[in-house]
């Protein structure tokens, strides 16, 4: 009598792509938009110099690497979400709650940075710093509230007793938006507040 | 392999990273602009490379995808600090 083998798992050789495929494409997309917005950064500081060097100092690097290091965080948790929740382990929902925690955090820094930068007398239309300023990281803030309604979803999905088709997909989806956050302001962090 | 250690050691490389950045980005160094500036870039998506190849689990993902985002990642980084450089 033979025994039947296991097939070799076709995601191992062909890999698996988080989320979906059509997922990606908005994904991608979004991401040559901000390299759009990178770009116009640096072309606006090799005219005029002077203007980053003189705006940049009413930013606080210490709140924007405040809130680098909290997206970091809630990175972990929610890759670590998507790990417990794949094993249906009961913990994966409080993982998921801890990153819409550090979401809250992360907008709660921006108010105060918004607020503190407006009680200075600097808003939108100041300069073209602060217009690019007030712009990329809103239009950024925004994809915080996106993907914090996602994190809200996604803890309830990753409850281990959530039976709904394509649940591991959606989580995954809602995980790589997140780490698009993480990402995109990584790169916002450094070329608003840190390259002169 | 997606592992709960190996996760929790790029979280550690992101930190450290983001703390170096700062500390070389800060403002005592901004006459040695040249050299600096490129680096902070750098290491920027350096970090955006981990955040896709380990949170975002692009490392075990189709090679179309993975290529894809390599890519931007590359181009991204060199249009970048070729245009600071230049411009």
């Amino acid at each position: 009598m033979t025994t039947l083998r296991e097939a070799p798992s076709p995601t191992k050789r062909e890999g698996h792509i988080p989320g979906e495929p059509g997922l990606w494409i908005m994904l991608l997309g979004d991401m040559v938009v901000f390299a759009v917005f990178f770009g116009t950064i640096l072309v606006l500081r090799g005219r005029h110099p002077e203007l980053i060097l003189s705006s940049q100092p009413a930013l606080h690097q210490g709140l924007g690497v405040t809130n680098t290091l909290v997206l970091l965080t809630s990175s972990l948790l929610v890759a670590n979400g998507v790990r417990l929740a794949r094993a249906r382990d009961a913990r994966a929902p409080r993982l998921f709650l801890g990153a819409l925690a550090c979401a809250v955090v992360f907008a709660g820094i921006k108010a105060i940075e918004y607020t503190d930068l407006g009680t200075n007398g600097h808003s939108p239309g100041t300069n073209d710093f602060f217009t690019y300023y007030f712009v990329f990281t809103g239009i950024h803030l925004g994809h915080v509230v996106l993907g914090s309604v996602g994190l809200i979803v996604a803890s309830r999905l990753a409850r281990s007793t959530h039976t709904g088709r394509n649940r591991d997909s959606w989580l995954e989806g809602i995980a790589c938006f997140w780490h698009l956050v993480d990402l995109l302001w990584i790169v916002l962090f450094a070329l608003l507040y840190l390259v002169h | 392999m997606i592992t709960r250690d190996r996760t929790l050691l790029v979280w550690a490389i992101l930190v450290l990273a983001t703390l170096a950045s700062w500390t070389i980005g800060d403002d005592h160094l901004t006459h040695r602009q040249n050299v600096v500036a490129p680096t902070v870039i750098a290491i920027a998506f350096i970090k955006v490379r981990f955040v896709g190849l380990q949170f975002m689990e692009l490392r075990e993902a189709p090679l179309l995808l993975r290529a894809a985002f390599e890519a931007y990642v590359a181009v991204a980084a060199l249009v970048l600090i070729v245009l600071y450089l230049a411009y």
